[in-house]
């Protein structure tokens, strides 16, 4: 392990992240921030939807808005550096194992990811007005449920990245990405689904289930949540065999 | 003092078509060879390499020569640490490069055959963080990334976007790339390919002042002429073997005759083959077709002459005549009975 070369790596993650910082924050957050506007403060303002939701509904989009950074932190740029030009070629050329490389790209990601959550707190907050009602009791549970949250997108990013081509792109969002949004807990709560019995299952394999429900549990306990460890163990089972399986195939795609 | 080079037995089958510009750019698909009859034709299956040795003295300017497909880039994509050898070893000094690939990588600049920039960052960044990389403190890494942008003539597009960058500047920043963190070894993987020709000479010249420092490089051609006036010694690759190795001289010198005379006939027997060997200076007579003759020979031009009178003789009409000088080329034919350009 080289320090010095990992740092160097993670510092050009940094800088064309901040390069392109206007373009990745609209793309992770104006979407979930568009719907805490629309669920969040036109509904429940307009009473279609009780004013409790909105406390609901915080965590559900900083879920959502972590992983969305977290994967497309990762997943894009690999695609792209995988693809015939080998932009990442020089990278697999610096002194360090190339283990390190993704794990790298893991940090870089995670880093982006807490960035999105912790963006998405205030501005969801001040879009929806009063009658949000955190709670910021457990710092230790909110800290450790989203570091593992950042950990399972930005290496989902990589397993991603790594088996994805970049002309099944808009292919992995409409039949990865959207289904996990839509069925991830996050504009509900896991009890939602109790009527739907096979559904209230299904989702179980749905890690943005966990996020949701674990940020739930950390941030508005007032509400319906999972049990918070059930929600660690899940979170952290999926972390290892994403890790496990992102550094395979990224192993697979480096060397030929 | 500088870095040698050792292969033992490398083989390299591939079981997927390798990435394009990585490892096994430039695959022509034709070498497509099932391992043993048995198996399922349908499974892909690509010797690459058969079984490849050479060494390469430290402080000498080694080149590989063959044709598109023959395991050139296979062969430095090895010696890179980005192509895992199916088997044998290669050593970059005294490292394995596949056991011991950060040691190695330490020593080595890559050249890639097609550029690959990094396009989210602008020139100098490039260099600049390929010189962090390697471990360079931020002074060192400013001052050499604009001598190599100055040296490279690239001062005035230094900051920006490489996406941009004709094929020509993408080529000269990546071998600055290459030379940012003063490797021991430079490997260049078909580099004037797709170059003006005053880029090329730019590129040799460089070539040339780095191997002077006492570097180590190694590159891949399929030009004759950068093989003959560039390297030390060169080894001729084909279907994944070695073919032959030497100096360029003492290549040309394994041609019989060293002139060869590529003839065409309306058709071709045996007694004309036999009346053909028959003639002055001529060491050796191959047909491959119906029409063509290739005639090894110590003369050219002079030999036009009896050899019409032969055909004549014989009721052979000469329909075209081809003479080829001692070269690399003909070296190359003489031995896979195959241009290079084929």
């Amino acid at each position: 392990m080289n320090w010095k070369t990992f740092y160097a790596l993670l510092a050009r993650d940094g800088h064309v992240a901040r390069r392109n910082l206007l373009p990745t924050l609209l793309q992770n957050l104006l979407q979930p921030l568009l719907f805490t506007f629309v669920f969040g403060k036109v509904m429940t303002t307009s009473g279609m939807m009780p004013a409790a939701y909105k406390s609901m509904l915080l965590p559900g989009v900083m879920a959502i808005s972590m992983v969305l950074a977290g994967v497309q932190a990762v997943a894009m740029p690999l695609i792209t550096e995988f693809q015939f030009t080998r932009e990442i070629e020089d990278r697999l050329l610096a002194p360090i194992e190339i283990g390190w490389l993704a794990v790298e790209k893991i940090v870089a990601g995670m880093i982006q990811a807490m960035v999105a959550g912790l963006v998405v707190i205030p501005a969801a907050w001040l879009i929806m007005g009063s009658g949000v009602r955190l709670d910021f009791g457990k710092p230790f549970e909110f800290l450790l449920v989203a570091l593992l949250v950042a950990l399972f997108s930005s290496a989902g990013g990589l397993a991603l990245g790594c088996s994805v081509g970049q002309t099944q792109i808009g292919l992995m969002f409409s039949l990865v990405v959207a289904p996990m949004m839509m069925f991830g807990c996050a504009y509900y709560p896991w009890s939602a689904l109790e009527s739907f019995p096979i559904l209230h299952m299904a989702v179980l394999v749905n890690p943005l289930v966990y996020a949701s429900e674990g940020l739930r549990g950390a941030l508005v306990p007032q509400v319906p949540h999972m049990n918070t460890l059930v929600v660690i163990g899940a979170l952290a089972a999926i972390d290892l065999g994403l890790l496990y399986l992102g550094l395979k195939k990224f192993h697979q795609k480096a060397v030929s | 003092m500088g870095i040698g080079i050792r292969i033992e037995n490398l083989r390299k089958v591939y079981d997927a078509p390798p990435p394009m510009a990585g490892g096994g750019a430039g695959f022509s698909f034709a070498a497509v060879r099932p391992a043993s009859k048995e198996k399922s034709p349908r499974k892909f299956e690509l010797v690459a390499l058969d079984g490849v040795s050479f060494e390469i003295r430290a402080g000498e300017v080694f080149g590989l020569l063959g044709p598109n497909g023959a395991g050139k880039s296979t062969t430095i994509g090895v010696l890179t640490t980005r192509t895992q050898p199916t088997s044998g070893r290669a050593f970059i000094g005294e490292y394995d490069v596949w056991r011991q690939q950060v040691q190695a990588k330490r020593l080595i600049g890559v050249v890639p055959q097609r550029p690959n920039l990094d396009f989210a960052l602008t020139a100098r960044e490039i260099l600049t963080f390929h010189g962090a990389y390697f471990g360079q403190g931020a002074r060192v890494r400013a001052r050499r990334a604009d001598e190599l942008l100055e040296k490279f003539k690239l001062t005035d597009r230094a900051t920006h976007m490489v996406r941009t960058f004709s094929g020509g500047m993408m080529q000269r920043l990546s071998i600055a790339r290459a030379m940012m963190h003063d490797p021991e070894v430079l490997f260049l993987d078909e580099p004037s390919a797709g170059l003006d020709p005053q880029t090329r000479l730019l590129l040799w010249e460089i070539v040339r002042d780095y191997n002077r420092l006492g570097k180590t490089i190694v590159l891949t051609t399929h030009y004759m002429d950068e093989a003959d006036t560039l390297c030390d010694r060169l080894a001729i690759i084909d279907h994944g073997r070695i073919i032959s190795q030497g100096t360029p001289a003492e290549l040309k010198a394994t041609i019989p005759g060293g002139y060869l005379l590529r003839l065409r006939f309306d058709r071709v027997t045996e007694e004309l083959l036999v009346d053909l060997k028959k003639l002055p200076g001529v060491t050796e007579v191959r047909s491959a077709d119906q029409a063509f003759v290739d005639v090894y020979a110590d003369r050219g031009g002079p030999l036009i002459g009896p050899i019409v009178n032969t055909a004549q003789a014989a009721g052979f009409e000469l329909r075209d005549v081809h003479i080829a000088e001692p070269s690399l080329e003909t070296l190359f034919l003489h031995h896979t009975g195959r241009s290079l350009r084929d």
